[in-house]
């Protein structure tokens, strides 16, 4: 168990590197450049802020300074490789290992990606929070009902509306919300800035439950499809058999059991709630970091797109980790199996 | 009420053994035992499936009836999806049902859901948006099947070392975001020469498939995995077919069960993409072209939409449920494939 955990975390590494020079490669061949306005900006100041953010320096390997070492007689292979290796590219790798991803170009440098991240992320962390609550307190009991009355009115109603949860986007169900509520019931559910303030604000209620709209269709058809199996169990007609009420079986027997495979699906809900959280967040307005990623995108503040995407990355991966481990961890059956 | 159909199928297709009573002298004499229908194949076994479910049948119908809106869009559409009404220019003309005290926004039906905000008919730019959802959910599922099929197949038949590195490769592809990626990709090419082909749409095709073709390649791994150890695979090989004649006779038609409803569900997820990344601005770059065969997408008009939404409802209104709609279709005629394909999965 311990060499597998081990060995997922060691597999994070390849997984940034990756990340962060496919991104790297495709921000540093975009158009145009961070320094652009509407009017153009002093040669000098240009030649100032690209070496203030060592955009100066050789983009991937420095193979010219290699060159004029080589020529000036050096041959310690150690200060070859380090000359070899002073770009741009493998500089900020080093920082992003370190936990800098460098400067924002909108701020000029005088804020880095990860103090961005530092501020908006709990936004985004909230809605999530509200959004995998609601999945799991809507979801789940759905899924519960619908099973136990399989084929009834009850169970196609929660089907249906799950099928319509999965299949139409956040985008648009939030959207189609926004619509309603304030053309039907005349509240605007766009907030002011200061409304995101406060651990308790009720502003990331509705989005965060819109959000979650997904995750929730999901977990539903999920705890459905598991308590269906679950119930047919011998285990099952065994504790029936004892004379054990149906509420005991339900709980104890059936949904305890049943609620293992919905855990495998909180790790593609962490990729499903990132990705649905930059479009919620600039529906709704919230200062997270998904809405900034998507002003970043504007603003050509490309230190900050390979930042969030770098730190994003990582944040899926390790989703991804946790619901392994923690499947190993809560089945006894593969706890011995590895 | 379901369960009497099979029977009437049985009926409608062979006569003979509809009466008892002649089918019995039937048996007696071994000349009458050639086949009376021809053989039912999976395929056609599945299609008498997915015609029982009403449900998935409506989205088929429903995707059927897109496919030809996109064909006839210019007969569709009551005015020029990019030309402006200057007239009307800025005024928002509200959809044809609703009176207006000012003339120039009162609905008028050759503009059934009104105009936006430069004058050009919501409608219209509807009917024409059917097209770029459409192509944009088909081509990239068909780039991540070509990618996708292969590199599963290869890797789950192969087996060692192949698949271990093969399925390494598939795992730091997988953990990209999705989205971040495309949208990365769209700001990076969209300027350029090649982000230019096609309006953009070339570029566009490739960043919603140049991650997502893991998900296919993991599954087709997994089956070509469990096949390449079935006897009729055994045989092959005893009987010294080569690699490429196993793969392709006798692993890749058993694995088409699960391509086919992996693909069903890509398509819709392409669709969605494509709206998220236009709805941020770096989808399609918006048409001026009046003859433009893509003047524009569902996903543009939305952006559009969001900002006027609350003078003139149907700009955003009107995409968003066209895409609420194409959506729920694909993922209904998702569904009713994979119960009709694989029935043990079952309900």
């Amino acid at each position: 168990m311990i060499h597998f955990i081990l060995n997922r975390i060691l597999w994070l590494i390849p997984v940034v590197i990756t990340v962060a020079a496919v991104t790297f490669f495709l921000m540093y061949r975009a158009p145009g450049g961070p320094w652009d306005r509407e009017k153009p900006l002093p040669q000098v100041t240009v030649e100032q802020l690209n070496r203030k953010f060592h955009l100066d320096q050789p983009r991937w390997l420095n193979i010219s300074g290699v060159q004029d070492q080589l020529d000036q007689g050096v041959d310690n292979p150690y200060t070859l490789g380090k000359t070899l290796v002073n770009t741009q590219f493998f500089n900020y790798l080093s920082n992003v290992f370190q936990g800098d991803l460098g400067p924002t170009y909108a701020s000029r440098g005088s804020e880095s990606v990860q103090q961005v991240i530092a501020k908006r992320f709990p936004v985004s962390l909230k809605l999530g929070v509200v959004a995998v609550l609601f999945a799991i307190v809507v979801g789940i009991p759905l899924g519960l009902i619908a099973a136990l009355r399989q084929n009834s009115t009850i169970d196609y109603a929660c089907m249906f509306t799950s099928t319509l949860g999965i299949a139409v986007p956040t985008f648009v169900s939030g959207l189609i919300l926004l619509i309603f509520m304030s053309r039907f019931l005349h509240i605007s559910p766009i907030r002011s800035p200061d409304d995101w303030q406060g651990p308790f604000s009720t502003a990331f209620i509705l989005p965060g439950i819109v959000l979650g709209l997904g995750t929730t269709a999901y977990v539903t058809r999920l705890t459905r499809a598991s308590v269906l199996e679950i119930k047919e169990q011998d285990y099952v007609r065994t504790a029936r058999a004892k004379g054990l009420g149906a509420s005991t079986v339900t709980r104890r027997h059936i949904l305890r059991n049943a609620l293992l495979p919905v855990i495998t699906i909180l790790g593609p809900a962490a990729a499903d709630l990132i990705t649905g959280s930059i479009i919620i967040e600039t529906i709704f307005g919230a200062p997270g970091l998904g809405s900034t990623f998507v002003t970043s995108i504007g603003k050509r503040d490309y230190s900050t797109l390979v930042g969030i995407t770098i730190f994003y990355a990582l944040l899926i991966a390790i989703a991804n980790l946790l619901v392994d481990i923690s499947y190993g961890v809560l089945d006894p059956r593969i706890r011995t199996s590895r | 009420m379901t369960a009497r159909e099979p029977i009437a199928d049985l009926v409608l297709e062979s006569p003979p053994l509809a009466a008892p009573a002649e089918a019995t002298p039937a048996l007696s004499s071994l000349g009458d035992l050639s086949m009376t229908k021809p053989p039912r194949s999976l395929w056609t076994d599945a299609w008498r499936r997915f015609r029982k479910n009403k449900i998935a049948l409506i989205g088929l119908g429903y995707l059927i009836f897109l496919i030809f809106v996109a064909i006839f869009a210019p007969l569709l559409a009551t005015q020029n999806p990019v030309k402006a009404d200057v007239a009307t220019a800025g005024t928002l003309r509200q959809a044809a049902w609703v009176e207006h005290p000012n003339p120039l926004k009162t609905g008028e039906w050759a503009y059934p859901l009104g105009t936006d905000s430069i004058g050009r008919d919501v409608w219209s730019r509807l009917v024409y948006g059917t097209r770029v959802s459409l192509i944009v959910g088909f081509i990239p599922m068909l780039v991540i099947l070509m990618i996708g099929v292969p590199f599963g197949l290869i890797a789950g038949y192969m087996g060692g070392r192949v698949d271990n590195l093969m399925m390494r490769i598939t795992d730091v592809v997988y953990a990209f975001p999705a989205l971040l990626l495309a949208i990365i990709m769209q700001i990076s090419f969209g300027d350029t020469a090649f982000g230019q082909l096609l309006n953009g749409l070339v570029l566009l095709f490739i960043s919603l498939s140049i991650v997502n073709w893991t998900g296919v390649a993991r599954l087709v791994r997994g089956t070509s995995l469990s096949l390449k150890e079935k006897e009729f695979v055994e045989a092959a090989r005893a009987s010294g077919a080569s690699h490429t004649r196993i793969l392709s006779k006798h692993v890749f038609p058993n694995t088409l069960n699960a391509i086919v409803v992996a693909a069903a569900f890509v398509i819709p997820s392409a669709i969605i993409a494509e709206a998220v990344l236009s709805y941020l601005g770096v989808g399609l770059a918006p048409s001026v072209n009046p003859d433009s065969p893509f003047p524009t997408s569902w996903g543009q008009m939305i952006l559009d939409g969001s900002k006027f939404w609350q003078a003139q409802l149907w700009m955003l209104l009107g995409p968003a449920l066209a895409i609420a709609l194409i959506t729920l279709a694909f993922t209904f005629v998702g569904d009713g494939l994979r119960d009709a394909l694989d029935p043990r999965q079952g309900k």
